[in-house]
């Protein structure tokens, strides 16, 4: 009677520890929607590329290295197939990644170039691609945060115990997150050279 | 006494899980609470003004079903408006869930900014464009004056107008097939009651077979090893262990009597811990989301350089950070 006692304490414990598997699901789940929006954003930002440039264009033709910076990397973004498999091929992620900041360095450049064209700056059509752009940015933004948070949850649950044998069992590995280093390129500010001289305000 | 401490400890614990869902950023500044549809931190407004604008979006809302707050504070430093705002946002969930129909205007009146953060669902009729030129060219040119409350009045009734251009807002919730991150992590709490009443069960065979303090310590410890395996944290764990080792030290002294009575006051304790949600405030948001759409802008002279020069239509401002 008293064994009997002990294996049934014995298994309701087991059974609330639980084996982890349906949060790893849930997580799983969570971080391709978080991944998804990432692309979505991303995409949008390569999709403004072609006309923020035709605009800059017209009134800062000279800024050839600029203009051509921007096309190459926008070139070099299109050129990786962003599938939601990147996710778990480390090397192709920060490819990926690093791709998308050269972008986005590239068009930080550009965003100062056109500071010193004040007729493209009174622009309309780039005033409202400059917003677009602010507004992209800002979205790219929240949804790597909202992706690094998720994949820090599902890593996390990946790797503790008693999930992680779970995790062995069903071939559930690490994700990749946004890294340090990746960090540090985008928050690194642009060079301005400052013994150009800049056309006058008017 | 013993249901003092049993009560305390059981609002540790749900204490605890509070502080644990909260991700505030050190030194950056709080989100205060949302109360009503006006929230000046900065005593700008006059109460009657504070009442009108109310009143302008209490009316929309009843109207539309969209819920746009106004939020003043003086600033948002160390962060950039567009974090705060996005924390603001996630805290106070405006708009309905599902549908995702909420905005916040967000004045940080001495950093010279604000933002129209726009929900997911508003995105359609409120794009960053729009929300840029409402900025900067309805609200800017007042604010520029100190006349804030008319620079908010213009700004509430403009997104009023442009939203309603083509409003599709359905009145019944619609569940929206859109990857929202959902909230999750309340999860183990799902564990915590059935739990707790799985414990008191092997507490009561533990005791039978160990006598009544072993067997209590005994559940106890089994209590905070389960608690610490479903959770992940030892904070957790070690109040549950005390919950439980209290729990069933306390069912030897009581009979079966004691017993009623004292659940009924432990689920009390449970419903007024964890519902914050009751007694909190007469509006609150419905559960919309925020992807970070809409747009900021600054009003100062100086600070931006871009802000004098490029005016292309009457306005002096904006246009150029």
């Amino acid at each position: 009677m008293r064994k009997l006692w002990t294996l049934m304490a014995v298994l309701v414990t087991l059974l609330l520890s639980g084996c982890g598997y349906n949060t790893m699901q849930q997580q799983d789940e969570q971080v391709k929607a978080a991944w998804s929006e990432v692309l979505n954003q991303y995409q949008r930002r390569a999709d403004l590329v072609p006309n923020l440039v035709n605009v800059v264009k017209g009134f800062a033709e000279q800024e050839k290295e600029v203009l051509l910076g921007v096309t190459d990397a926008r070139a070099s973004v299109g050129s990786i197939r962003a599938t939601p498999e990147l996710v778990n091929d480390p090397a192709a992620f920060k490819k990926f990644i690093d791709a998308q900041n050269q972008l986005q360095g590239a068009l930080s450049r550009l965003m100062l170039v056109a500071e010193r064209y004040p007729q493209l700056k009174s622009n309309e059509l780039f005033r409202d691609l400059t917003s677009q752009l602010e507004g992209t940015e800002n979205r790219i933004a929240v949804a790597r945060n909202r992706y690094i948070k998720s994949v820090a949850d599902y890593n996390t649950t990946v790797r503790s115990f008693p999930e992680n044998l779970t995790a062995k069992m069903f071939g559930m590995s690490l994700k990749a997150n946004f890294t340090v280093e990746s960090e540090a390129a985008i928050s690194s500010a642009p060079k301005v050279d400052f013994t150009k001289p800049a056309p006058a305000k008017p | 006494m013993w249901r003092a401490l049993v009560l305390a400890a059981v609002l540790a614990l749900a204490g605890g899980a509070g502080a644990w869902e909260q991700t505030t950023p050190v030194g950056a500044q709080p989100i205060p609470p949302l109360k009503a549809r006006v929230t000046d931190t900065t005593a700008t407004l006059s109460g009657g003004q504070v009442g009108d604008l109310e009143s302008r979006l209490a009316a929309w809302e009843a109207k539309t079903g969209t819920q746009l707050a106004v939020l003043l504070v003086p600033t948002t430093q160390p962060e950039s408006i567009e974090e705060y705002s996005m924390r603001v946002a996630e805290a106070w969930k405006l708009g309905k869930k599902g549908q995702d129909n909420g905005a916040l205007l967000l004045i940080a009146k001495n950093d010279q900014k604000m933002r129209l953060e726009v929900g997911y669902g508003l995105e359609g009729n409120l794009p960053d464009v729009t929300a840029r030129r409402l900025l900067v060219e309805v609200m800017g040119p007042h604010f520029r004056q100190n006349h804030y409350f008319e620079g908010l009045v213009a700004g509430v009734d403009k997104i009023h107008r442009v939203a309603a251009g083509d409003d599709k807002i359905n009145p019944a919730p619609v569940d929206s097939t859109k990857p929202r991150p959902a909230q999750h992590s309340g999860d183990w709490m799902h564990f915590a009651v059935p739990g707790l009443i799985a414990m008191v069960l092997i507490g009561g065979v533990l005791r039978a077979m160990l006598g009544r303090v072993a067997g209590s310590g005994a559940t106890g410890v089994l209590a905070g090893l389960v608690g610490w395996l479903i959770t992940g944290s030892l904070i957790i764990a070690g109040g549950a262990a005390l919950l439980v080792l209290v729990l069933i030290l306390l069912f030897g002294a009581g009979g079966g009597r004691g017993r009623g009575g004292w659940f009924g006051d432990g689920g009390g304790g449970h419903g007024g811990g964890w519902s914050s949600g009751g007694s909190e405030s007469a509006w609150s948001g419905g559960g919309g989301s925020f992807g970070g759409g809409g747009a900021s802008a600054s009003w100062g002279d100086g600070g931006d350089s871009g802000g004098g020069g490029d005016s292309g239509g009457g306005d002096g401002g904006g246009g150029g950070d």
